[in-house]
This record gives structure tokens, sequence and C-alpha cells, in this order.
């Protein structure tokens, strides 16, 4: 079941990454040299979609709170955030969509990929520096108590509340933000 | 030209919802450590050894951490993990041929690089390959990368995804904003 779980929830993942442009990266240096938020948009529409129906399907008991799972917070997420930054403006590719690229035909997809390759290898060699400096530990937290959930959390507050709130605020900020800021011209009408 | 905001946004964010509410939320870049580890268990068996009972752990720390999770994986690469960014990129692979592909021109480098460096692939390439580096490194160091932090994180609130988001476009607007001057 799980097999057919990944291949179905998988390639509509890679389907619709490469619909809304996040598999060129023109699209995706567009958006982080704020020439065009088109992209920013869908993203964040996303999250705050996702979020609602997640925390809205837990409060009404219909979403196993037990599938979620929240990644521990420590300093090196920061600074592998600000590493995977750098590399995704230069690249135009983060790890998901530089395989969707490359299996759409990007030939700089694949140098991409074998940058990733090493990259990651460097990382399984190196692991042990981070390790003992430190910079690894920490605890899985969320902004607020999520019920039935065993994080910590940040706030006093009910994780499922925040959480849709959060959610609802992230379609706001998707609606209100201007897709050209630096022209001040609409988005283009889509081509679907 | 890709699809509306509005659309795409809920197609997205219908598939990571999907996502949790049938098995778990998405990632993919711990799948290039996987794949590292089966190219070299291939050339090393060594690397990924099971003991008699039953677990799987590696010469490797970072293969062998959290009871050997990742070993296990390379051990069985037929895991939900692995096969879900195989199918990832076969459905971009299904999604470009029904559009009709990017053209040839797009394939080698694209149009926002051509605008501002001109048509020569070479120092495109290398860019995306270094690219490719610093950002697995930097997605293996956070433990996570934009689909697991930034997306599947800030969805279930995790304070981790708000801080690799943080540190990411920290980052990727500054170098984005030196390397490309002309739109595209």
């Amino acid at each position: 079941m799980d097999i057919i779980l990944a291949i179905v929830i998988g390639a509509g993942f890679g389907a619709v990454l490469d619909r809304i442009g996040a598999t060129n990266p023109t699209w995706i240096g567009r958006m982080l040299s704020l020439k065009n938020l088109h992209l920013m948009k869908t993203i964040l529409l996303a999250i705050g979609t996702a979020s609602v129906l997640m925390f809205g399907g837990q409060m009404l008991g219909l979403v196993d709170v037990g599938h979620m799972s929240v990644k521990t917070a420590y300093v090196g997420v920061f600074i592998g955030g600000l590493l995977l930054g750098a590399g995704w403006a230069a690249s135009g590719y983060c790890p998901g969509t530089g395989v969707c690229a490359a299996a759409t035909g990007r030939k700089d997809a694949l140098f991409f990929i074998a940058g990733g390759l090493l990259g990651a290898a460097a990382y399984m060699v190196t692991y042990p520096m981070w390790q003992g400096a430190g910079l690894l530990e920490g605890a899985a937290t969320t902004l607020g108590a999520i019920p039935g959930a065993e994080y910590d959390s940040l706030l006093n507050l009910r994780g499922d509340v925040v959480g849709l709130v959060l959610g609802v605020l992230f379609i706001v900020i998707a609606a209100a933000l201007p897709g050209k800021p630096t022209r001040g011209a609409p988005i283009p009408a889509p081509a679907e | 030209m890709p699809l509306n905001w509005k659309s795409g946004g809920v197609l997205l964010g219908l598939v990571f919802f999907l996502a949790v509410l049938l098995v778990k939320p998405i990632g993919v870049s711990t799948q290039f450590v996987i794949l590292d580890g089966i190219i070299g268990d291939a050339v090393n068996p060594a690397l990924v050894t099971q003991a008699e009972d039953g677990a799987w752990t590696s010469t490797n720390d970072y293969l062998a951490k959290s009871g050997g999770k990742y070993a296990k994986s390379v051990a069985n690469p037929l895991n939900y993990s692995f096969l879900f960014v195989l199918a990832m990129a076969a459905g971009a692979f299904a999604s470009a041929l029904a559009r009709g592909g990017n053209g040839a021109a797009e394939n080698r480098a694209p149009a926002l690089w051509r605008a501002n460096f001109g048509d020569g692939a070479g120092k495109r390439f290398l860019v995306a390959f270094l690219g490719g580096f610093v950002v697995l490194y930097g997605a293996r160091l956070a433990g996570g990368c934009t689909s697991g932090h930034m997306m599947s994180g800030m969805m279930q609130t995790a304070v981790s995804g708000y801080v690799f988001a943080a540190g990411a476009f920290l980052a990727a607007v500054p170098v984005a904003l030196m390397i490309y001057k002309q739109e595209g």
C-alpha cells in the first residue's frame, strides 16, 4: 500500500512542481531577486492550504495527528538554511525541483544532481565534526501545543488553533503580495 | 507560462495535505544520502552491514545514526521515501511531455541565465554543479530542504521550518540580486 501511495503522491508532487514553474530556474531566480513574486504567492498559498486542511481535519477528528513529523530545531538548521539558500539562488534548483527539472530534460539540472550527490557525501564524511561541535542538539518544537502530539511548544497556546490561524494568514499574505513589486504591473493571465 | 498562483497553490497544497493525511510529510533531500549510500555500498560492501539481531548499521557515522535508519534504507531502496522521489521525477517527466518540453535552448541553460550571461552552457553547468554541492551540504546539515523544512515544516507550525526558511531567504535574496541583474 505504501508503495502505491509513494508512486501516486510522488508523481502528483513532481507534476505540480513542474506546472507551477518551480522546475524552471528562471521563475526561481525572478522570485529570489524579488523581480516577480508569482511563485512566492503559489508557495505561500500551498503552505496555507495544506495547514488549514491538516489542522482543520485534526480538529474534526478526520486527520491522524500521528502522521505529523516535526523536525528538530538546532543551530545547524539555520547555518544549513543559509548554505541552501545561497546555492538555491545561484543554481535555481533545490533538491526536489532539481531532480524534477532533470526529468523534464534540463541538462544543467543533471550537473546540479551530480554536485548534490557529492555535497551530500561531503556531509556524510564531515557529520562527526558538526555533531562534536554541539551544533546538532535541539528539540522538535512546534509554535503551540498540538493536542495528541508529544512535541515541545514555544507558546502556551493550542497548537491546532495556531496552525489554523497561521494557515489562513499564509493564504491572506499570498493574495495580498504583489506579483511584480518592482514594476507594479499585474501578473499575466495564466496560460492553462 | 506556469499555472496561475491560485490554482497552482491549491494543487500544491493538496499534495502536501494528502501526503500527511495518508502517510507522512513530504521530504526529498535525505534520498541524496540514500543514493550515495547505495553507490558507496556497491563499491565497498562493508559500508552497510546487518547485525545478527537484524539491525542495520554502517561504518559511516551519518548512515549509522538514529539506530541505523539510513543504513536500513540503503539496504532496502524499495522504501516509501526513495520510491517517492523516483515517482516525483516520473511525474515531472510526464508533465513536461504533456506541455511539449522545454526546448533545446532552455534545456542547455534557462532564459534567466542566458539573459545575464549569454548562451554558453559550460559556465552554467559549473554553477549548477557547485550550487548542487552547497544546496545538498546545507540541506543535510539542516536536516531537510525546501520541501521537508520550508513547506512541510511551516505547514505543521514547526519552529525548525521557520528557522530554516529565515536562513534560506536571508542568503538567497542577496545572492540572487547579485547574480541576476537582468530579468530574463
